[in-house]
């Protein structure tokens, strides 16, 4: 399927339509949607409903009483959350979160706006489990659920990346993320998911990873970055798997392992954690940080998420280091402990190297490596030279998760700073807490949806774009495996000339290793500055 | 639709107050009974909305950061916009309830040709917002003068304060100039924004309405048509002491000012207006972002199905041996 030229797709229309949006249907777009789930991933955990369906189809072979499954389930919830129900609540509709949403920003479709995502969910709320809305109906914003008004909220639910920067602005902290993502419980109910999300989610189920990779396959895929690790660094680094009695279980995303340029940054990782003489291992059953089962349910997300303090019990390690992943961080920074806790049989972190104690995460005893390696700059810990990254011009893209959900911002910049000379922000407005969604974050990173990635990510395209023409970026670093995926080929469609990075490839390419040999090129085997044309 | 529903509901209002006092005679009606039920309703329902949201449990600890969060020593946090204590929660609170400062963040998405996007900083609607909301807050305050005998200083002094410039006479208030300025404002702000417009509801023209009705049939009353000021009181004294009379030769304008702020009182409870209890529900903004380093409890928290490593070591035993790892059973 051709995209438009981004000319064409540049062309966008603010304006809402003439009809009211109650009376606007929705049409579904050709590569604004993704496809439906096969039946086979929700029969793996046991999800309602699996059968073949195609969202083309007039026909989604919905349950008979698929509207009673839908409301009981919006009652439940709205007695489970009180945010939910806060949310359905108090919203006054003053439009401040309007044009925050990458989504309506690059496709001009009013019903991305936070508010209106939202009230598509609410008007139903109203109509069943509010008084006003049952007598006063539409005059107090109630419409009834029909199979329209259930693909119209499905439609939106999957348009929606939960980035949550809409709630950033809105002055009750309404969270549009946390509506959608009981939206997508209530669509669950019925059977109705994505095959972006259901397909990993059953693949972590079976395999530990949202890739499906099998334990050897890890090994194997881990043995080739250790050749190329050795013929980059002439160094030979000798990671350990499912290792009992190691002292850190390190969890990093399954795209790291997999595809170009996540696998740089594993490399980058493991060639560190060598260079330290770090004691840790690497498990091929918690082989995955990221939890797709966040997409579906709070509960699945949970069952997805068990195993990773399970296998750290098992393995008897003292405490967990979580790799460069973004909703991952948001999940263990918000969830992981209370779907777990307490967590009694692991110990507070400390640093091994540093002998820093990591008081941030005394409970839950995980911690992100750009906390770790931050904290290994700081003491001196590491022999960096960045004028070996001196080819790069490179601008930071945070993560919606880490920023928003957690508040990680200074430590990737530290780190950045110290492993290049070549670092410039973007504005001001798209970064930090004000950050953009790389637009395919909470599972839509599919192909076929892929207009809705490149609409969705203009605004962080345009800020990098803005930084690439005045500064000359050529390189946009990021934590957040969704983000290595996703921005190379937004990156490729708006602001061709970027390419993108972990961080700790970074941190690799500057590092001096003990006993390393004369470095000619990059984790990436491109030569470095200064060495170009030497073999 | 919304709209012109919005304006008559209004209407219909008043002339129900006009019709009531003037053509019926029911002033007792107007003047005590409903008021006294309307206020009665206003304490109720606004405990009972709070008390339905208190008792939903807060499952998890989802604050919206905004700032850096608390990590390595070295490292300066932000301990308002990303609290890791309970006192930074207030803070964080208290800025946002009295001075709206996630609305004071507010930025506007421009798109030029290119595509070009920029963003700029955006403060009319916080402008707007804030004055709308404590001028109404400071008229609210200046009627206690109605309840009160003798009147407490600090609401002489906000009433000299008020009536500064000394205009006309009586002497014209200046919060109610900014209160009928913003609530116009928003109003306007809602018909002419296209995305705003798009999104409103007649749930949010009403109040509107209703809220600019009071206003106006206040201002009307005090510099227009001169009510009886001492009747008033005395009817507003015995309100307040449990021994209500309806003095004679209050005007019309005062029972249509006095059912129309009946009306916002049981419309409140019901309404979107209860944001104003809400927002300090509100879970991203008073949770303290310490999810790490302080366990969270989820009270419904229930066990799950899980794949088990014993499980999974039996689906791939024979290639992990193959591939050299370790496994629990030979």
């Amino acid at each position: 399927m051709a995209n438009p030229k981004p000319e064409e797709l540049a062309k966008i229309d603010l304006a809402p339509p003439k009809t009211g949006w109650m009376e606007t249907p929705t049409v579904f777009r050709k590569g604004m949607f993704c496809y439906g789930n096969k039946a086979k991933s929700l029969e793996t955990v046991g999800f309602p409903n699996p059968r073949q369906w195609s969202v083309s189809e007039e026909d989604w072979h919905l349950p008979e009483n698929w509207q009673e499954i839908f409301i009981e389930g919006l009652r439940e919830r709205v007695s489970k959350y009180r945010s939910f129900r806060l949310f359905l609540d108090i919203c006054v509709r003053c439009g401040a979160c309007a044009d925050k949403c990458h989504y309506f920003i690059g496709s001009g479709d009013a019903k991305n706006m936070p508010v209106l995502r939202a009230e598509l969910l609410r008007s139903v709320y109203r109509k069943y489990c509010t008084s006003s809305g049952k007598m006063l109906g539409k005059i107090a914003g109630a419409r009834e659920l029909t199979v329209d008004v259930l693909k119209e909220i499905w439609y939106y639910a999957y348009q929606c990346s939960e980035c949550r920067r809409c709630s950033l602005f809105c002055p009750y902290g309404i969270d549009t993320a946390e509506i959608t993502i009981l939206a997508r419980e209530l669509l669950n109910l019925l059977g109705l998911n994505i095959d972006w999300i259901a397909g990993p989610v059953a693949n972590c189920w079976l395999t530990g990873n949202h890739l499906g990779l099998q334990p050897h396959t890890i090994k194997d895929a881990f043995d080739m970055f250790i050749d190329d690790v050795e013929t980059i660094s002439g160094i030979r680094v000798n990671p350990s798997f499912n290792r009992k009695g190691a002292e850190i279980l390190f969890v990093i995303p399954s795209g790291s392992m997999f595809a170009d340029p996540g696998t740089f940054t594993a490399m980058g990782e493991i060639l560190l954690f060598h260079e330290l003489g770090l004691d840790y291992t690497f498990s091929t059953f918690a082989s995955e940080g990221g939890d797709f089962g966040f997409f579906t349910s709070n509960e699945m997300a949970k069952r997805l998420h068990s195993k990773i303090y399970d296998e750290a019990k098992r393995l008897k390690v003292k405490w967990i280091l979580g790799g460069e992943c973004g909703h991952m961080w948001r999940v263990w920074h918000q969830y992981h402990n209370t779907w777990y806790g307490p967590v009694d049989f692991l110990e507070e972190p400390v640093s091994p190297i540093t002998g820093t104690k990591f008081e941030n995460a005394k409970s839950n005893k995980t911690i992100h490596i750009c906390e770790f390696t931050a904290d290994l700059i700081k003491h001196g810990k590491l022999n960096l030279d960045p004028g070996r990254n001196d080819n790069l011009i490179v601008t930071y893209h945070d993560s919606c998760n880490t920023s928003r959900g957690m508040g990680l911002l200074e430590e990737p910049r530290y780190i950045l700073k110290s492993v290049c000379n070549n670092f410039h922000e973007m504005p001001e407005n798209t970064i930090r807490e004000q950050t953009f969604c790389c637009g395919s974050g909470s599972g839509l990173n599919a192909s076929e949806n892929m207009e809705l990635r490149l609409r969705g990510g203009l605004p962080r395209a345009n800020a990098v774009k803005h930084v690439a023409k005045k500064y000359g970026v050529n390189m946009l670093a990021c934590v957040c495996a969704i983000d290595r995926a996703a921005l190379p080929p937004l990156m490729d469609y708006w602001v061709p000339g970027v390419r993108v990075t972990g961080l700790h490839e970074m941190v690799a390419n500057a590092l001096i290793c003990k006993g390393e040999k004369k470095r000619t090129t990059n984790m990436r085997g491109e030569p470095l500055p200064g060495m170009e044309g030497e073999e | 639709m919304g709209l012109i529903f919005s304006f008559f509901a209004v209407a219909a209002l008043v002339l129900v107050a006009i019709i009531g006092v003037k053509a019926a005679s029911l002033q007792y009606l107007f003047g005590v009974i409903i008021p006294y039920a309307a206020f009665l309703f206003f304490i109720l329902g606004i405990a009972y909305r709070v008390l339905q949201w208190a008792r939903v449990p807060v499952p998890f600890r989802i604050p919206t950061t905004a700032g850096q969060g608390k990590s390595l020593p070295w490292i300066k946090q932000n301990k308002i916009d990303n609290p890791s204590s309970s006192l930074g929660v207030v803070v964080r609170m208290a800025l946002e309830v009295l001075l709206f400062r996630s609305l004071f963040r507010n930025t506007k998405a421009e798109l030029r040709e290119g595509p070009k996007l920029s963003y700029g900083s955006t403060k009319w609607l916080w402008i707007a917002g804030l004055a709308f909301h404590w001028t109404f807050f400071l008229i609210l305050f200046r009627h206690f003068r109605l309840f009160l005998e003798p009147v407490p200083l600090p609401i002489e002094i906000m009433e000299a304060l008020d009536g500064f410039f000394q205009v006309g006479a009586p002497v014209l208030y200046i919060t109610d100039l900014i209160f009928l300025g913003a609530v116009t404002f928003l109003f306007l702000r809602r018909v002419i924004i296209p995305q705003v417009r798009y999104i409103s509801l007649a749930s949010d023209y009403f109040p509107l309405f209703l809220i600019g009705a009071i206003g106006a049939s206040g201002v009307i009353m005090r510099y227009f048509l001169k009510t009886d000021v001492v009747g008033v009181k005395e009817l507003t004294m015995g309100l307040i002491t449990f021994s209500p009379v309806v003095p004679a030769g209050i005007g019309t304008i005062f029972y249509i000012h006095l059912f129309l702020v009946s009306c916002l009182f049981v419309y409140f409870p019901l309404s979107k207006l209860m944001h104003m209890a809400g927002v300090f529900l509100s879970p991203t903004r008073n949770l303290v972002n310490n999810n790490r380093a302080e366990l969270h409890v989820n009270p419904w928290n229930y066990p799950v199905k899980i794949h088990t490593y014993a499980e999974y070591e039996d689906d791939f035993r024979e290639k992990m041996k193959a591939a050299g790892l370790p496994v629990e059973k030979e």
